[in-house]
């Protein structure tokens, strides 16, 4: 295999991921850009400040655990079927783990960026917001991304395909969607 | 000999072991995962700057995501071909490499699908939502900063390939995550320098 990718070739392989990725930012764009979101943002200081953080995070969180356990299958040290034992729990509880340590994290950096460039913040708030998200962004990715890998792994898929489309289009409509619910959770609760 | 090749076989299995480990799972990747944040409230900042622009025109919101995903994609495409050609032993970092000009043209290409596409769905989502920016204007926004950002892509990825090649680190563990975030955060300052202008 010695022949060259012409310009066309490689459009032609990355435009359907590229699109999917268009698709699901739209989704989310839509989302980020409704009413109830909007009235959030005013409501909220500091949320637009915590979105592109927070978006990130899911893909670096999920997107490694992809990686990882794409690697482990692939090396043979993960058993092809789904068990609640050993190197598989480690990884799904420290990507839940780093999930939610990031995810507060985010919350203080963007209460103290607020405060640095003299805007009100209300840290609680911004807590709350980020641990609901964090924690249901964990449900649900984990609710995918698990069943796609080890499901797709014994058909013959290889994950180290399909976790980048995945982790980026539940990652951004699921992550947009559950900042909306920690606002609803604030509401309720403050 | 093989008293070595034991001991190495010995030092991976006990690295494997200590790789799966929920605590170094979590110390390995809070870190750079929270370095990866404290670079994002840039872009973060940006946004929170447009507040009013964005509150008044919901077609700017619905542009963000795709914005930075966007961004992220085409530099990792971008930069994995040219790591993969690196790791091949067919790069060469010349202006008349076939390889290279395929993979520029291949960017350019996506780049104004993308953006072209975007500046539609953004205006008639915009419009049910309620806002009232025009066609005309969000094309020129979307096409012009798709277009800058694909240049911008293609000489970080470059830059990024070659100095990590230069700098002898393996260019798939170092420079995917680092060129992702960077054209991620400048996707958006991007985005709303051309959105100052134009509006």
């Amino acid at each position: 295999m010695t022949g060259h990718d012409s310009a066309v070739d490689i459009y032609r392989q990355a435009l359907p991921v590229i699109l999917v990725s268009l698709v699901a930012g739209l989704f989310a764009g839509t989302l980020l850009g409704s009413e109830t979101m909007r009235e959030g943002i005013s409501r909220v200081p500091g949320l637009l400040l915590l979105l592109p953080a927070f978006l990130a995070t899911r893909g670096g969180v999920y997107g490694s655990l992809g990686a990882r356990l794409s690697s482990g299958l692939h090396q043979g040290l993960l058993d092809p079927h789904f068990e609640w034992s050993g190197r598989l729990r480690n990884a799904i509880i420290a990507s839940f783990l780093n999930g939610m340590i990031v995810s507060l994290f985010i919350a203080v950096l963007t209460w103290a960026v607020m405060l640095a460039l003299g805007r009100e913040a209300a840290l609680l708030e911004l807590v709350i917001i980020l641990f609901v998200a964090a924690l249901l962004s964990a449900v649900a990715m984990l609710g995918v991304l698990l069943p796609v890998i080890f499901k797709g792994y014994r058909r013959g898929l290889d994950p180290d395909n399909v976790i980048g489309p995945v982790v980026t289009t539940v990652g951004d409509v699921f992550g947009v969607f559950f900042l909306l619910v920690g606002i609803a959770v604030t509401e309720a609760l403050l | 000999m093989s008293a070595d090749e034991a001991h190495a076989g010995d030092e991976l299995g006990r690295d494997h072991i200590g790789d799966w480990t929920i605590r170094n799972i979590v110390t390995t990747l809070v870190p750079l995962l929270a370095v990866l944040s404290v670079l994002q409230m840039v872009s973060g900042t940006v946004l929170e700057t447009f507040e009013e622009a964005l509150l008044t025109n919901p077609a700017l919101l619905v542009l963000v995501p795709v914005m930075i995903g966007t961004a992220g994609n085409l530099g990792s495409i971008m930069c994995a071909r040219l790591s993969t050609q690196l790791h091949l032993g067919t790069f060469e970092f010349s202006p008349t490499n076939p390889d290279l000009r395929a993979t520029v043209g291949a960017i350019v290409g996506l780049a104004g699908t993308v953006f072209v596409l975007l500046g539609i769905a953004s205006w008639a989502i915009g419009h049910l939502l309620g806002g009232e920016l025009g066609l005309a204007p969000l094309l020129v926004i979307t096409v012009t900063s798709g277009m800058l950002l694909a240049v911008w892509v293609i000489i970080v990825s470059t830059t990024a390939v070659y100095a990590s090649y230069r700098l002898g680190y393996d260019p798939d563990d170092t420079t995917i995550p680092v060129v992702t975030n960077v054209c991620d955060i400048t996707g958006v300052l991007i985005l709303f320098a051309v959105v100052s202008v134009v509006l």
